[in-house]
């Protein structure tokens, strides 16, 4: 088991519809909240790594001017992107910066400033993210390659519609508990199943909230993560795949391949079984993605997801509870802050400092944070 | 240039594999099959990824495939306004499969995930080319 590289410090904004600021403003406030939990300051890190999905951006290049504005120059900078994974990304490149010896500390900022475009102009931008020559000028967009999916796993396994309702309900219950989440009503089954269908079997409830928000994580090797900090959190597993972007490349739609094969490394490095997950952040970016994700980590076998969901299971206090923060369904959606929110849970989790969301005793947590339709997929699992 | 004249909305004009757009025009939907290797592609490929060949033969694909799932969209992405709602599918033809629409004139009753279904050459209202799904 890897102990070399730690997370010390972790930052985010309040995710909100549409945040009372510039963008760099946003950012900052993540990184500071990041640097005062850190307890360094930004001449201390090595390099910054931006993680950001450009097309919803009007800064172009934005690793330059967030540098400049947190004082991050004249360190190396530079922009990752794997759409919604682009923090994740950030935490694999940090982790590899830092074992290679080039830096000692590195800072990973996601953000994304969803209010900068309209709901429909960032779906179709989205839709581009799927093969422009072939899928997109059908009027692809994300909801619709997730519901396929979810008619696919309705088909092989019986899933129903209660069953996804039942993952936004919960989502909603940790969401109001959540001061940082976009999304604080409570919902009941109903109101999720009468909601308008996106694109079916997918309605309105079924889909993560957009929002506007940034995230910071402050990586070290080991020797300064000691020294610095009182309560280090180990990355002690890394794992990434990916898949075609095309759907036609595909084997089956009921899970998500990359994500099954980013599992099977994090495990595999981190010397861990599933069953030895205290508590996870998965990428719910949809009802049924939470529920794929059940599966491809190998909480449950393939098509026994839904008894994880229907028996509270994945709730505090169940087995192993997954998305007590609200998930992206109701914490919101910020692209490339994602990846870094889901990181940030855990550590306050592993930390014991998640307030009404702790999860009792949690030692080990895990991230599965994905990339498109099941494009990119970093899966993470972190141990105090 | 040519390949502009593809899809309900295109977003590529310039494609070594524009001549899809042609056959399409003649009434047929092809995949690329390796002239070396003989694997098969679609979408159509002008590349092959397995022995690196370029050298591409134009062939049909098969007239029955089998529905590996759909969706009906209510909420188009921006462009697609008109269009709505319509229905996404993945559909298997063995050798390949083939991401579309599934036409309108099918009843959201009727369709069911493994249904049998063929493909249609169709020429939209404002003259774009493209194919769709219907039942058997």
């Amino acid at each position: 088991m890897s102990r070399d590289v730690a997370i010390i410090g972790v930052g985010q904004t309040k995710f909100t519809r549409n945040y009372q600021g510039s963008l760099r403003e946003m950012v900052f406030e993540a990184f500071a909240e990041a640097l005062r939990d850190a307890g360094i300051t930004a001449r201390e890190i090595g390099a910054s790594l931006i993680c950001s999905a450009p097309e919803y951006d009007k800064q172009r290049s934005p690793a330059g001017l967030l540098a400049e504005y947190l004082g991050l120059n004249p360190q190396p900078t530079f922009v990752l992107e794997s759409i919604c994974s682009s923090s994740t990304t950030g935490v694999r490149v940090g982790y590899s910066l830092i074992k290679a010896g080039l830096h000692d500390v590195v800072a990973v900022i996601g953000f994304q400033k969803m209010s900068e475009i309209s709901s429909a102009e960032s779906q179709e931008r989205m839709g581009r993210g799927a093969d422009i020559m072939w899928e997109a000028p059908f009027g692809s967009m994300m909801p619709a390659y997730y519901a396929m999916h979810a008619q696919a796993h309705f088909a092989r396994y019986g899933t129903t519609e209660e069953d996804l309702a039942l993952i936004r309900v919960k989502a909603s219950k940790y969401g109001a508990l959540n001061e940082r989440a976009v999304f604080r009503k409570e919902l009941t089954v109903e109101q999720c199943l009468n909601s308008a269908v996106v694109s079916s079997p997918l309605k309105v409830y079924d889909c993560c909230a957009n929002a506007d928000g940034a995230s910071c994580l402050i990586l070290a090797n080991a020797d300064r993560a000691k020294a610095i900090s009182a309560k280090p959190v180990w990355i002690l597993g890394l794992g990434a795949a990916s898949e075609t972007m095309s759907l036609t490349g595909r084997e089956a739609l009921d899970g998500l391949r990359a994500a099954r094969l980013a599992a099977r490394e994090a495990y595999q490095m981190a010397g861990l079984t599933p069953g030895e997950i205290d508590v996870a952040e998965v990428h719910d970016c949809f009802t049924i993605a939470e529920l794929m994700a059940y599966e491809d980590l190998g909480f449950a076998e393939p098509g026994k997801g839904v008894e994880l969901i229907r028996n509270g299971q994945t709730s505090l206090g169940g087995r192993i509870p997954v998305n007590v923060d609200g998930g992206l369904l109701s914490k919101g959606h910020p692209i490339g802050a994602t990846g870094g929110s889901q990181v940030r849970t855990i550590v306050l989790q592993l930390r014991g400092e998640a307030g009404p969301m702790q999860v009792p005793g949690a030692e080990i947590g895990l991230v599965h944070n994905i990339g498109g339709v099941g494009i990119y997929s970093n899966v993470i699992i972190l141990g105090r | 240039m040519g390949f502009e004249k593809f899809g309900p909305k295109s977003f590529t004009a310039q494609t070594r594999v524009a001549e899809f757009a042609d056959k399409l025009a003649a009434g047929e939907i092809c995949a690329t099959r390796c002239v070396r290797c003989r694997r098969v592609y679609f979408p159509p490929r002008a590349d092959c990824v397995s022995c690196l060949g370029n050298s591409m033969e134009w062939e049909k694909i098969p007239e029955k495939g089998k529905l590996v799932s759909y969706t009906r969209v209510q909420y188009p992405p921006a462009g697609f306004e008109a269009d709505a709602p319509y229905t996404l599918a993945l559909v298997d033809f063995g050798e390949v499969k083939v991401f579309g629409r599934l036409s309108n004139a099918v009843e959201e009753a009727g369709i069911k995930v493994g249904r049998e279904v063929k493909p249609v050459v169709l020429t939209t209202p404002d003259g774009q080319l493209t194919y769709e799904f219907v039942l058997i």
